[in-house]
């Protein structure tokens, strides 16, 4: 039975389409690589299962639930935790006020939510910064600290735009291992990335989008040599030349 | 957070000790008045404005529903005052909510002026309304002094306990906001409110919460300035100017913070009294020349307001 499960999703923007019929679905316990080269409609998927966007067409379901219509703070009582391709720290705020936020739906009084949100940035490594503010992070230190706020909701399913887009080298082994542990927490988890050796390190199972359509899916080594995912990401001269 | 409360604390027991002292003269005794009422006005604001994010300009609106509604149902229906007092908090806090519902899906400048439109529109029908004295405006009819009539004429202070017993609890109960869950889920939303939504904040709930707590502490102000004053019109009861004001003091003395409202009324108020002073008639815009002057400086050198630079001096 699946997690999640996505029907002929579609979404435009004026006369733009940037998801059509979108159809795939996610198993519990799966780590899902969402790949496509820029455009290809991506973190605009995001947006839609999310609930920032309301597709035009199709049907989502995640859980029993259809996801379809629901606010983004309803999907994410429903358990679906997300990050931010653009990051967004509340950037004013402590890192531990930042997490605590995200504990609060389940942990109202601030005494015991300081005490469980510091657990989350245990778990991301942040646990020595926690009275810095946000505002004063690196781009790597920014992307654990939304991937513990996203955990604070307690999500059986987390959506990550963009797990090591953005930051130094050095720092992608480390969150390629945090992102490997939250797998061993029991969660789901659909991932967008860039960087294919990342991918191909964490993924189950590919989803590949071009200009909005699923072009290719399945296990990572067979995705990767699908001719038609070289073509979008190439142009089709050097799939043929291939 | 909790050292900074308790100065404020104690600046406001000495202030309450000090006033009969200090304050004899009936032109010392209003200032210090308006200064309390102006101060928690500013505080009411800033729930919404400074912890979470929604800059209103049209809380004038709010102040007229408390001091219409408190002396309408007085002089209509022979209400007490203090029970118009609960019915003014009561309407301001729905009024809040049918205006916050559609202005909320604005954002950033464009809430703001869909505030100022609406206060202008609800000044405009104030004007025009028979029923509540029209531009005319209406004279509260004189009662003998006490607590119950809510009027004091042979001798002020009673008025001064009142608004700052008002200011207290305004101050008590932004201070428990701060601490809770609610203050929490305002600054995220101010921060970001696509992100808050992402972690399961119901953002247009919360934003109502907060415009409903704002609301009401202005509608209390309005009936104490009705009972204080003793006369209304739309000109002097829910003027733009006043929605202006109240946002200005709030900026300069700190938004945000818990007693830069306060401190904002403390330096402000007094300075625009001195003015008119000074200047008599003529004047009567040299306070806001002064005020466009301070807001700019306050926008330039030091966003965090007069509070923040005290912070700093203190070196915290």
């Amino acid at each position: 039975m699946a997690l999640l499960t996505l029907t002929g999703v579609t979404k435009r923007f004026g006369g733009v389409v940037a998801n059509h019929a979108i159809s795939f679905q996610v198993s519990p316990g799966e780590i899902v690589g969402l790949i496509g080269p820029n455009g290809a409609g991506k973190s605009t998927l995001f947006d839609v299962v999310t609930g920032y966007y309301r597709p035009d067409a199709g049907r989502i379901a995640f859980a029993g639930h259809d996801l379809v219509g629901l606010r983004p703070d309803q999907v994410n009582r429903l358990g679906i935790g997300r990050t931010f391709q653009k990051l967004r720290p509340f950037r004013e705020m402590t890192l531990l006020e930042n997490v605590m936020v995200a504990v609060m739906q389940h942990t109202p009084l601030p005494a015991a939510a300081r005490a469980e949100a510091l657990t989350y940035l245990e778990f991301v490594g942040l646990a020595g910064k926690g009275d810095v503010h946000a505002r004063n992070l690196s781009t790597g230190e920014r992307k654990r600290l939304e991937l513990a706020r996203a955990m604070a909701t307690r999500p059986r399913l987390l959506m990550l735009d963009e797990a090591t887009g953005g930051v130094d080298q050095r720092t992608i082994p480390g969150l390629v291992a945090l992102i490997g542990r939250l797998r061993e927490r029991g969660l789901t988890l659909v991932v967008i990335e860039h960087n294919m050796r990342v991918i191909m390190a964490l993924a189950d199972r590919i989803v590949a989008l071009h200009l909005g359509q699923v072009i290719a899916e399945g296990p990572p080594a067979e995705v990767v040599r699908d001719r038609r995912l070289v073509e979008a990401y190439l142009g089709g001269a050097y799939a043929r030349g291939a | 957070m909790r050292r900074s409360t308790l100065v404020l604390l104690g600046v406001l027991a000495v202030l309450a000790l000090a006033l009969p002292v200090v304050a004899q003269l009936p032109y010392h005794r209003d200032l210090v008045i308006k200064v309390l009422l102006f101060g928690m006005l500013a505080q009411a604001w800033n729930i919404l404005a400074g912890y979470c994010g929604q800059i209103s300009l049209g809380h004038a609106v709010f102040f007229g529903t408390g001091a219409y509604t408190s002396t309408v149902l007085q002089m209509q229906a022979g209400l007490n005052p203090w029970l118009g007092l609960l019915g003014g908090i009561l309407l301001a806090v729905i009024l809040s909510q049918v205006i916050g519902y559609p202005c909320f899906r604005l954002r950033g400048h464009y809430f703001a002026i869909a505030t100022i439109a609406v206060g202008e529109i609800v000044q405009t029908l104030a004007l025009n309304w028979e029923m509540i004295g029209a531009g005319r405006g209406l004279s509260l009819p004189i009662r003998p002094d006490s607590l119950a009539a809510f009027q004091f004429h042979r001798s002020k202070y009673p008025y001064y306990y009142i608004v700052l017993a008002f200011l207290l609890i305004c101050l008590a109960i932004s201070a428990w906001i701060e601490r809770s869950r609610l203050g929490y889920y305002f600054r995220a939303i101010r921060e970001d409110s696509e992100a808050a939504a992402s972690v399961g904040i119901p953002v247009t709930r919360y934003k109502l919460i907060a415009m409903a707590f704002s609301a009401a502490f202005v509608a209390a102000g309005g009936t104490f300035y009705a009972q204080y004053v003793l006369f209304l019109d739309p000109e002097s009861a829910m003027p733009l100017s006043l929605s202006i004001l109240i946002c200005l003091l709030a900026v300069v003395g700190g938004v945000g913070t818990l007693w830069g409202p306060l401190l904002g009324a403390a330096v402000l108020i007094p300075l625009s009294e001195l003015t008119r002073v000074q200047f008599g008639g003529t004047g009567r815009a040299v306070d806001l020349m002064i005020y466009g002057a301070l807001l700019t400086a306050v926008a330039v050198y030091q966003p965090a307001g007069l509070a923040g630079l005290l912070r700093r001096a203190w070196g915290r």
